[in-house]
């Protein structure tokens, strides 16, 4: 079985788990005897001809050899444009070896609708007249398409080439935008999902909004939860000697973005410096929110305790997670949510927004209403305070991260892509 | 024979409400939440049960014989909520063909942690309910069925105790059957009724279930199932929780229709009768020793005390609340020191199991949390409030608490 897969992110060119999750996936199911020609866009900088120089999710730089992936083979289009606009301005890939780096989607000044670059659309349709002719070279079953930016090019692949079209849903435009969504996007979105032949979702949370936002027919959807890395580099195991520290330390880890709820977590944390003092609150990440909410800690009254440690690459991640008493992720709508696995990989106990994926899933977390302040601070209190809490959700929680398997993705999608060759 | 010793527990806690960190007010309870609760069920099932139970007794003339063991944490909320249901076990009561047992008054596993607080509730769970069904229990049976040898020894010095329920457990009877009468090593006043679990939860909680090989099970059937015990036991000691009649079994399994018809189709057979515990243990000698070193109980598979004490969190809960003990009693306040016994609720530990949390079962009904994190969390915020009461009624500190994480002492809260 062959999948012409398209993809937009694949590391070092991330901005958040759409890449994380195409890794871990392609890598998973080439090992598991899929043949897949993955086609990305590739950047500015001109890549070596040689193997190509693959970055683990976790931020470590190695050089693997292609074959790391078994059975994958990559397409890398030239894309003059960069698909990615960074909330300070400056360059967006530094020229040394890069690593995770966590951007933004959105453009400093973003107002309804202006969140993505104005040749988005130009850039979308030429990489879809690249894909079809690189399709015509390749031999496949099924076209697998990751988000909305490979849908064009999906449906104009599976067009000519006359396979069944699966697009992937990571996130949807409800998820990125709240309610301003894109129009042209939404478009984008909705027709790609109904012009394919099935849908996979990455929860029932996502599968939802299709149901309800997109109309997609729930027979035709089905959720194939993402996974995690299982690796020994980054599991809680680690060289880094910790600091000796007085203070706890609440961490928030991603975009400083509308999606992934900052001010609530600001909000709370206000509430908690009232009851408890020796805490601090780190807000690891950029984007276009960042200097909003520079200014919305200091309006509270709590600048002080509030560290915003900007990009975070690398080992800089892991110790992180490492200092953390607690990782919190607030977010408004978060399809599914690998970060708070990644924190449990590194024996941090988790809170957790209900209106996510993840939260389907994952029993040993707290989980609160994004908006509700007062629970949220409540919770966050009570870790920091009952020392039996956070032993206990941490020691449950490292144990449960082991069921999320990207190995048990790939082998749903398998089977996915069987049902669908054979039409049932 | 066999006489079959039909027991029914009757219960309901004080749940507390979503009390965070920053409540102010030492209003730890949910109060409408719980008349809520205790109107429901006293319309799906006291009522109903009760009423059912008063029909039988009356329609076999004497011949029909139950028991209950009602907690005075429920007795208290019938008294606000469902008033009627009172008076209908009074009713039950006056019939003389009912007998009431005596446990803790709170439902509370003080038998594990203080001996003091586990007397003064078994004295003051006799005396209400001399008081309201004008009975003095001879007959004990602790929470949850838990047991071992030194609750033996406990009541048979407290005295006053004729008998003690306990669970049929297997590995102790080893060969042995449930249905003969036993005692405990070194007692010769006391006298220990076992339950059958297969036959007791084959009702409480096979009777609805399609799997089962046996469903549908109707009177007659059950009763011979019974009847294949005549000559190979002298009593068949069906124990379960009240609401399996219209709770955990809902009406339209036809559970009451089948308790309706039980009664006849086992008297059907002039060997067997119905017996209370009282009756049953006086009429029958001890045929051996029941001898339980460690403790057990009648929950879970496990039947252990893993239900309410098998995690980090429960243990420190547990051990918070008992430590608690002195101050609370010393404050002399009758409002600290009752809230203080409704935490005793073996109920607030049970929510925080993490057994079967994923598979979510049985410790989810009525389970007024999403997780045992919150049942933990809420637990210890409202021990915390009551801790800062008893301090601003007394005149010194008390020495810091602590608690037991890993093996070492680390400072709980401030």
């Amino acid at each position: 079985m062959k999948a012409f897969m398209l993809g937009w992110e694949f590391p070092p060119f991330i901005s958040g788990g759409l890449g994380t999750a195409c890794y871990g996936l392609t890598k998973a199911m080439g090992r598991l005897g899929i043949q897949i020609a993955f086609v990305l866009p590739k950047g500015r900088i001109s890549s070596c001809t040689g193997p190509v120089k693959m970055l683990s999710a976790e931020g470590s730089t190695r050089t693997q050899e292609v074959s790391e992936f078994e059975n994958v083979s990559f397409h890398q289009i030239p894309s003059p444009l960069r698909p990615y606009v960074g909330s300070s301005g400056h360059q967006p890939y530094s020229q040394q070896r890069s690593t995770r780096s966590v951007r933004s989607w959105h453009s400093e000044d973003s107002g309804q609708g202006q969140n993505y670059p104005q040749d988005m659309a130009a850039q979308v349709r030429r990489y879809a007249s690249k894909a079809v002719e690189i399709a015509t070279v390749e031999d496949f079953d099924l076209v697998h398409a990751h988000d909305w930016m490979t849908y064009p090019a999906g449906i104009a692949v599976a067009t000519s080439s006359g396979k069944p079209l699966v697009v992937h849903v990571h996130s949807t435009e409800f998820d990125r935008s709240g309610e301003h969504v894109n129009q042209r996007i939404y478009d984008i979105e909705r027709q790609g999902m109904h012009l394919a032949s099935r849908v996979i979702a990455v929860s029932n949370y996502t599968k939802n909004i299709l149901a309800s936002r997109y109309g997609v027919a729930p027979e035709k959807v089905e959720v194939v939860y993402n996974g995690v890395e299982h690796d020994n580099g980054s599991n809680g195991g680690s060289t880094y000697v910790l600091p000796e520290k007085t203070d706890r330390i609440v961490l928030f880890l991603g975009r400083i973005t509308m999606q992934k709820g900052p001010e609530y977590f600001l909000a709370a944390a206000k509430k908690v410096l009232e009851k408890i003092d020796n805490v601090k609150f780190v807000m690891a990440g950029d984007g276009d929110m960042t200097h909003r909410m520079v200014e919305y800690a200091a309006y509270l009254g709590i600048g002080h305790k509030v560290l915003f440690t900007r990009f975070l690459q690398g080992a800089d991640v892991d110790r992180a997670y490492q200092m953390a008493d607690l990782y919190v992720m607030p977010s408004v709508s978060e399809p599914f949510g690998i970060a708070p696995l990644e924190a449990l990989k590194h024996n941090v106990p988790v809170l957790i927004s209900k209106q996510s994926g993840i939260g389907e899933v994952l029993t040993h977390a707290l989980k609160v209403d994004f908006w509700d302040i007062n629970q949220m601070a409540n919770k966050i209190v009570a870790v920091l305070q009952f020392p039996v809490l956070s032993k206990t959700l941490r020691d449950n929680g490292h144990r449960e991260v082991r069921k999320f398997r990207w190995e048990d993705a790939a082998a749903k999608i398998k089977g996915i892509y069987e049902k669908t060759l054979t039409g049932s | 024979m066999p006489s079959i010793c039909l027991y029914f527990q009757v219960h309901q806690p004080y749940r507390l409400r979503n009390y965070t960190v920053f409540e102010l007010d030492s209003d730890y309870f949910d109060d409408s939440r719980n008349a809520e609760i205790c109107r429901r069920v006293a319309r799906k099932c006291y009522l109903p049960s009760n009423l059912l139970m008063l029909k039988l007794i009356r329609q076999h003339k004497g011949r029909f014989r139950i028991s209950y063991s009602i907690t005075g944490a429920l007795l208290e909320q019938l008294e606000l909520y469902a008033p009627e249901v009172l008076a209908s076990f009074q009713v039950l009561a006056a019939t003389g063909c009912v007998e009431f047992l005596a446990e803790t008054y709170y439902h509370s596993l003080s038998c594990l942690y203080s001996r003091e607080e586990f007397i003064e509730q078994i004295r003051m769970h006799q005396q209400t309910i001399q008081r309201l069904f004008g009975q003095t229990p001879r007959v004990f049976r602790n929470t949850e069925l838990i047991y071992n040898n030194d609750l033996a020894a406990v009541i048979e010095q407290i005295g006053g105790f004729d008998v003690i329920l306990a669970e049929g457990a297997d590995d102790i009877l080893g060969y042995r059957s449930p249905n003969f009468v036993y005692r405990p090593p070194h007692s010769t006043k006391l006298k220990l009724l076992l339950k059958n679990y297969r036959l007791s939860d084959d009702i409480a909680f096979r009777f609805s279930d399609r799997d089962w090989s046996e469903w549908p099970v109707t009177a007659d059937r059950f009763a011979s199932w019974i009847n294949a015990i005549n000559g190979n036991g002298h009593v068949v000691n069906l124990f379960m929780d009240y609401e399996t009649l219209g709770e955990h079994q809902w009406e339209d399994t036809g559970i009451f229709s089948f308790m309706q018809c039980l009664p006849s189709e086992i008297l059907k057979y002039p060997d067997n009768d119905f017996k209370t515990p009282g009756e049953a243990a006086a009429a029958y000698e001890a045929v051996g020793v029941f001898d339980v070193p460690d403790t057990m109980s009648w929950a879970d598979i496990e039947r252990d005390l893993s239900a309410w004490r098998g995690n980090p969190m429960q243990e420190s809960a547990l051990a918070e609340l008992y430590r608690l003990e002195h101050t609370v009693k010393r404050t002399q306040d009758r409002d600290i020191i009752t809230d203080w016994r409704k935490l005793q609720a073996s109920d607030h530990f049970y929510y925080m199991c993490t057994k079967y949390f994923a598979d979510g079962d049985v410790h989810k009904y009525f389970n007024p949390y999403d997780s045992p994190y919150d049942a933990y969390m809420t637990f210890m915020t409202v021990l915390d409030n009551l801790r800062s009461r008893c301090h601003k009624v007394l005149p010194q500190r008390e020495p810091e608490p602590f608690c037991i994480v890993g093996g070492e002492a680390v400072p709980s809260l401030t």
